[in-house]
Order: C-alpha cells, then structure tokens, then sequence
C-alpha cells in the first residue's frame, strides 16, 4: 500500500472513531468555552483593548484546548494495544504519524472556527488590519501546532504521566510558533503592523518541524 | 509441508530482554522448526510473552540475536508474521469488517478477503456490532481473523484461550490444528496446554526467563 493510502486510511478510520465517541471535540469544546467566558468576564474590556489582547487569549486557549485533543490521539491506539497490531505490520510509521497530525488539524480547526464566532461575539472583534491574513496565521499556526502535538504526545505515549508530559514538551517548543501567531493576529487586528513577516515566520517553522517530525516518527514508533 | 524454504522458522541465540534491573529473558536459546505447533508453557513472568514480542519483532532483545523465518530484518520478518496478544490489538468503537478493512489496507489486501477470514473463525461477517459490545469469546476470535488475515507463514499467539468458553476453545484449537496442518508454524502460549495437546509437536517448558525443557508430549515435561 503507498504512502498517501496508508495516510489516507487511517485518517478515515481516526476521524470514524472521533465521530463515533467524540472523546476530543467534546473535552476542547467545553474546555475553550469555558476559557472564553472566564476570559471575557475577567478582564471586560473596550473594542480598542480587545483588538491587543484578543490574539493571545484566542491562540492560548487553542493551545490548551488542543492538547486535550493531542492526548486523546495516541490514547486510543494504547487501548487493546492496537498499536501494536499497526507495527507489527509493514506500513512504515511516517503516513501513520501524517494521518494523526491531519486529523489533529481537522479537529482543532473545527475548534478554532467555533472560538473566532465566540470571540467575536463576547469582545466585538473587528480587523483593522486586511483580515484575510487571519486565514494564512490561523492554518500555518494551527500545523504547527498539531505537528508537534502530535509528534511529542508519540513521545510522552510510555511514560508514567503522558498527560503531564506532553505540555511540558511541547509549550516550550512551541514558543516561536505561538508569537508568531499572537503579534501575528494583533498586527491584523489592530490595523498597526503587516503581519507578512509573522507569516514567513510560521511558514518556516511548519516546514522545519514536519520535516523533523516525519524523519524522526520511526525511532519514536519503535522505542520502548 | 511447510509453508517456507527454511528448516527452522525460529533461530535463538543467547537472548536476553532486560526491563531496568529486572531480566525478563535470561539467555534464551533454541531452535523451532518451521511448519510445527510450538506450545509455550510456564507461570506468570516466565518470560512468555516477552519471546512472542521479541520474534514479532516489536520488542528488541538487549544481547543475543534472533532469527526469524531466516532473517534478521524486522520489517522483511514481519510480513510473514501474524500476532495475536493477550488485548485484542481491534478498536472497540468499529465493528469487525471495519476493523479488518483497515488492517488489509495495511497490508495491502483485497478487502474482500476479510470476509473469508472472519467466516473461517465462525463469525458472521456483516454483524454490525461494534468489538467493544463483543463477548470475550467473539473478540478473541476476531482478534485471531486479525492475525490470519494477510495469511501468515508464522502465527504467534499469546493465550488464545483465555476467558473463552470451552466450545468456543474447541473450535479455536481446531483451527489452530488445521493452519498446522497447511504448514504454518505456530507458537502458543497458553495456560491451558490440553487444549492443543493433541495437535501440538512440541511443548517448550519456560521459568525465570530462560527454557528449562523441550519435550515432544505434554505429560513429559509435567512436574
């Protein structure tokens, strides 16, 4: 079977099983909601400071939420060891770690797209900025995020305290991605800045780690 | 005759599998031929279940090398390899076609093979239910379609038998005698070696990590 099937039939098969028990949407779903309301009553602000803070609030608790989504990836290949029946065959490693990390992205960007309507509802958010480069910052920072994700929770999978583990791997990793995203955002909200060269920024990142990630899945998959 | 070109399915030399301090194999060595049923015997923590995932290749041994179906390679190896653990390595949450369509893709298999593979284990292949709401029984024998699936040269199971009913383990242990009977090399670990006793050609005694005897009947190496 070539590379993209493989890819292809075991993003089929994960976005099957997250339909059917929803144990990612459901947990980031709630989690961002409840962030969005904490945030907007705690902090209650004008249109003008909306437009500074509103980028980090937004890719923060995206940040937070996914890892609830990034936990759950690799959870249901532990259960029943069905990982195990995946190794023992012989696809290689990389088009199950792309099909992971694509379907990572679907479903945070189902998230994300729910969370600009919140956002803009609760803050009254209007671009000063040509809000058309949100879309570029929004996938590019999204990837980003799910690459790694992904990628570090295949690594945190066999410690005693994965769910502990993969924030403390990744946040660090994914500072330069995450002011990317927030001056990004707020260079496009507030009108004040080009966001062009946070987009390069983003862009570079996603192409530097995909690439590490896909050479290095094999080692991950095969450690014990 | 079996099914492949070499006179042992299995070379050993010397293993050893180290978990921290503690030795899970201390030095296992042995020679299995090929196109034989090869029952693994011993008590919890003998050291079972760790040779089954060293020659599935999804365990590296810490010494010793190991053979398989005449190479070192693990991925050349594991093609003509079918595994069968103690969970049932399916997801409860898609039902048994579903299951097996997506590891025949794996594999590169005409999913229409599935069927054949799931009706060979006698279950009905457009039962709708999902493996999470299958009794024990029917998950150990979907579990075993799985392994059969890409029709391997060398089947290993660890404890088909466990929590089946007897029927259904009679029926199983059937199988396991015709697949023998084709050529297929086989090893069984299990707890319930009377099962087999008839078909098996070898029953491997194991203890704290290394095989304490080999012997041709079950009665031989009983204590």
């Amino acid at each position: 079977m070539s590379f993209l099937a493989t890819t292809r039939a075991t993003l089929e098969k994960d976005v099957r099983l997250e339909w059917r028990s929803k144990d990612a949407i459901n947990g980031m779903l709630f989690f961002s909601l409840l962030v969005g309301v904490i945030f907007s009553y705690a902090f209650e602000p004008t249109a003008e400071e909306s437009r500074q803070i509103a980028g980090g609030l937004v890719w923060v608790a995206v940040l937070f939420a996914a890892v609830v989504a990034l936990n759950q990836t690799w959870a249901r290949e532990l259960r029943n060891q069905v990982l195990d029946a995946y190794r023992v065959s012989p696809a290689p490693g990389n088009p199950l770690f792309l099909a992971k990390a694509v379907g990572n992205f679907m479903f945070v960007s189902v998230l994300e797209a729910l969370m600009t309507l919140l956002f803009i509802v609760f803050y009254k958010l209007r671009p000063l900025g040509p809000g058309w480069q949100l879309l570029p910052i929004a996938l590019l920072g999204t990837w980003a995020l799910v690459v790694n994700g992904t990628f570090f929770a295949a690594v945190s999978l066999r410690t005693r305290s994965r769910e502990i583990m993969l924030p403390v791997l990744l946040f660090p990793l994914s500072i330069p991605a995450l002011i990317g995203m927030v001056k990004g955002t707020t260079a496009i909200l507030t009108g004040a800045d080009s966001a062009r060269f946070y987009i390069a920024l983003l862009v570079a990142y996603d192409v530097v780690f995909t690439t590490a990630c896909l050479l290095l899945f094999d080692t991950v998959l095969e450690a014990e | 005759m079996p099914d492949t070109p070499f006179k042992s399915a299995v070379v050993a030399d010397g293993l050893v599998k180290q978990f921290g301090r503690f030795a899970a194999l201390r030095g296992v060595s042995g020679e299995f031929e090929a196109g034989k049923l090869h029952v693994i015997l011993g008590d919890n923590g003998a050291g079972k279940t760790t040779l089954l995932r060293i020659i599935a290749g999804l365990s590296q041994p810490t010494r010793g090398h190991i053979l398989v179906m005449g190479t070192s390679e693990v991925k050349v190896a594991q093609a003509q390899i079918g595994y069968m653990a103690h969970p049932s390595m399916l997801y409860d949450d898609m039902n048994g076609m579903e299951n097996l369509s997506y590891f025949a893709g794996l594999y590169g298999i005409d999913p229409a093979r599935c069927r054949d593979v799931i009706a060979s284990v006698h279950l009905d292949p457009d039962l709708e239910r999902r493996i999470g709401q299958y009794s024990q029984g029917m998950r150990q024998r979907m579990s075993l379609a799985r392994a059969l699936l890409h029709d391997p040269s060398l089947l290993l199971l660890d404890e088909p038998f466990s929590n089946v009913d007897a029927h259904s383990a009679s029926e199983m242990a059937g199988l396991l005698a015709r697949l023998r009977d084709q050529g297929k090399t086989l090893f069984v670990v299990t707890h319930q070696p009377a099962l087999i006793e008839s078909s098996a050609d070898e029953f491997v005694w194991m203890a704290m990590g290394r095989i304490v005897n080999r012997t041709a009947t079950l009665r031989a190496g009983t204590p």
